[in-house]
């Protein structure tokens, strides 16, 4: 997902009769359906996974502006250039949303960049793959936002109030992208033959990056048990997984388009599609930084950064010289 | 006002909007910070908007059936009727915040004029767009004053840009027939009393930014009579019209 493979940093989760009553408290609270805001008492444990979880999906937001600005300057008309840039100026407030929660429990917005650039932090493995073809615009909207609302709908009802509210103003803004992509994906799909091409190439090409948002299955992980318990994790990994794909493979079938995976077939008996596993190799090769645009996607965010140094000094700087001037005169 | 004249006026406002645009859609991702990036977006988005608007009643005045996507991603280098500035290449921050200033200040000027323009259409898109223009612009000066007045290095590079950029504004002023045209006819502005106007609030904010105006009045031209463009343009539309050119009579 946006956050894959966060690690909580407990042990798993406690036995309510090894909790300290502040723990306990705690825990009950969350049972309850109350909302934690940021000046309530909170373990450690759990204001360190937040962070984690929080400022990965930031950074996603932001990674993820590259492969779609790799199209906006070659948009095939003004109206689907306009569409784009506000999509990617959308993912670009998501962002800020999501820096501004993170901030909440007491992180600040630089040192979270520091560790994105540093490599430190990771983003969510699907923007370390190219777009090649303008049909890679619609994939993208339809499959990489469509996993990401899996997610994120859930989402809106977690422990952690800044986050929750971030959840909601960003789940409207994907779902209006999910269908700005698969609008993109009917017209190549039923275009010309060499927009077709384009179209089944792009979904051959996103189809299993799309399944990896998800992550491994989870089913064992002590950290997925602690985040499910702290209702900051809403479901398993394979449970959003075979969500995802009972909802899409309709949906390419509408296209015209084939799923790039002949092993992906209605099963009557579980009410679902059975589908192969991503090559889970190829993830972890991904998330150590070995995917296809691992190396562009940190370069071109720390350039951005590091060019842009003189302009944030140079704002900073006036905004003080202003502040003395304005003391100066009273 | 003739037609065909009417055409090419609208052609330059329509393709400046839509340059500029596409010039600014290229730091998508690439700020200096977060809220620069959105601030971008937003401008180029409110720019390509105005093209839409400005290229589809040229070609409705044109009246042989091209849309604004046809006039946008099917002319040639010497079809387009923007102005050098626009154009020019973006630089670091500074160069583009620069020329996105020296643009705002007429644009402002221009829209305002155009909205007590003869033609009600032209009237009707000026005042649409002069709210977005007037947010440009103070943005953009605000930028500008704040990099002006900010360390040593933002100075000099705002300096830099300055003087890089200064040779490419009295192209907006000097009138030729067209602009004559869509004077006599109450479609636009006097060009002449604009200028007095752009001189003095250009002198203003350069001021406050701690700018000094170089003193040479030499200006390129070529842009907007599409006579010579630069290198710069044809690289742009190549990017631009790509897939239109690549793929032709495909719909997107
Ligand atoms: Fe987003
Ligand atoms: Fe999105």
């Amino acid at each position: 997902m946006y956050a894959q493979m966060v690690k909580s940093t407990g042990q798993g989760v406690k036995d309510p009769s090894e909790m300290t009553d502040q723990e306990r408290a705690f825990q009950e609270r969350i049972d309850r359906g109350d909302r934690i805001e940021p000046k309530d008492w909170m373990p450690e444990h759990y204001r360190k996974t937040l962070i984690r979880q929080i400022g990965q999906h930031a950074h996603s937001e932001i990674v993820g502006q590259l492969p779609e600005g790799n199209w906006i300057t070659r948009a095939p008309t003004l109206e689907r250039k306009a569409i784009l840039l506000a999509k990617v100026q959308d993912e670009a407030g998501h962002g800020l949303y999501l820096y501004c929660a993170a901030e909440t429990l007491g992180v600040s917005r630089d040192q979270l960049t520091e560790d994105l650039l540093s490599g430190k932090m990771k983003y969510s493995s699907i923007f370390n793959y190219p777009t090649l073809n303008w049909a890679d615009m619609g994939a993208v909207g339809w499959l990489v936002d469509g996993a990401a609302i899996m997610n994120q709908v859930p989402l809106q009802r977690t422990s952690y109030g800044p986050y929750a509210r971030a959840m909601v103003r960003i789940c409207k803004e994907e779902s209006f992208h999910q269908r700005q992509g698969y609008d993109i994906m009917m017209k190549m799909a039923k275009g010309t033959p060499a927009q077709k091409n384009m179209a089944q190439d792009a979904l051959n090409r996103t189809w299993f990056p799309a399944l990896m948002m998800f992550g491994p299955s989870d089913a064992e992980s002590v950290h997925s048990a602690q985040s499910m318990a702290w209702k900051i994790k809403m479901n398993s990994n394979d449970e959003l997984r075979q969500k995802f794909v009972n909802e899409t493979v309709p949906q390419a079938e509408f296209l015209g388009l084939t799923v790039p995976d002949p092993d992906c077939k209605w099963n009557e008996e579980k009410g679902g599609y059975d589908f192969s596993e991503p090559d889970w190799s190829e993830f972890f090769d991904v998330i150590k930084g070995n995917g296809p645009c691992n190396t562009e996607r940190l370069a071109a965010r720390n350039k951005a950064w590091d060019d842009g140094k003189w302009v944030r000094d140079g704002l900073m700087a006036h905004a003080e010289k202003k502040e003395a001037r304005r003391v100066a005169a009273e | 006002m003739q037609q065909d004249a009417l055409f090419e006026y609208l052609l330059r406002l329509g393709d400046n909007t839509l340059v500029l645009g596409h010039r600014v859609s290229e730091w998508c991702g690439h700020a200096p910070a977060l809220e620069e990036d959105i601030a971008l977006a937003n401008v180029a988005l409110d720019l390509i908007g105005q093209t839409q608007l400005w290229l589809g009643l040229a070609g409705e005045v044109e009246g042989t059936g091209r849309s604004a996507d046809y006039l946008a991603m099917l002319r040639d280098v010497w079809d387009f009727r923007n102005v050098l500035l626009v154009e020019q290449p973006n630089g670091d921050f500074g160069q583009t915040i620069m020329r996105q200033f020296l643009f705002d200040l007429w644009h402002v000027l221009v829209l305002d004029a155009l909205q007590a323009s003869s033609n009600t259409q032209v009237a009707e898109i000026a005042e649409k767009a002069l709210k977005e223009a007037r947010y440009h612009l103070e943005r953009s000066s605000d930028t500008v004053i704040g990099l002006g007045d900010g360390t040593v290095e933002s100075h000099d590079r705002m300096q830099a840009a300055l003087d890089l950029l200064w040779p490419y504004i009295g192209e907006f002023f000097e009138p030729d027939a067209i602009d004559l045209a869509a004077q006599e006819n109450g479609v636009g502005p006097d060009l002449s009393r604009l200028e007095a106007a752009y001189r003095e609030q250009l002198d203003r904010v350069l001021k406050q930014a701690c700018l000094t105006a170089p003193t040479d009045f030499f200006a390129h031209k070529g842009g907007k009579t599409g006579f010579r463009h630069s290198e710069h343009l044809g690289h742009l539309l190549t990017q631009m019209q790509w897939l239109q050119r690549a793929y032709p009579g495909a719909s997107w």
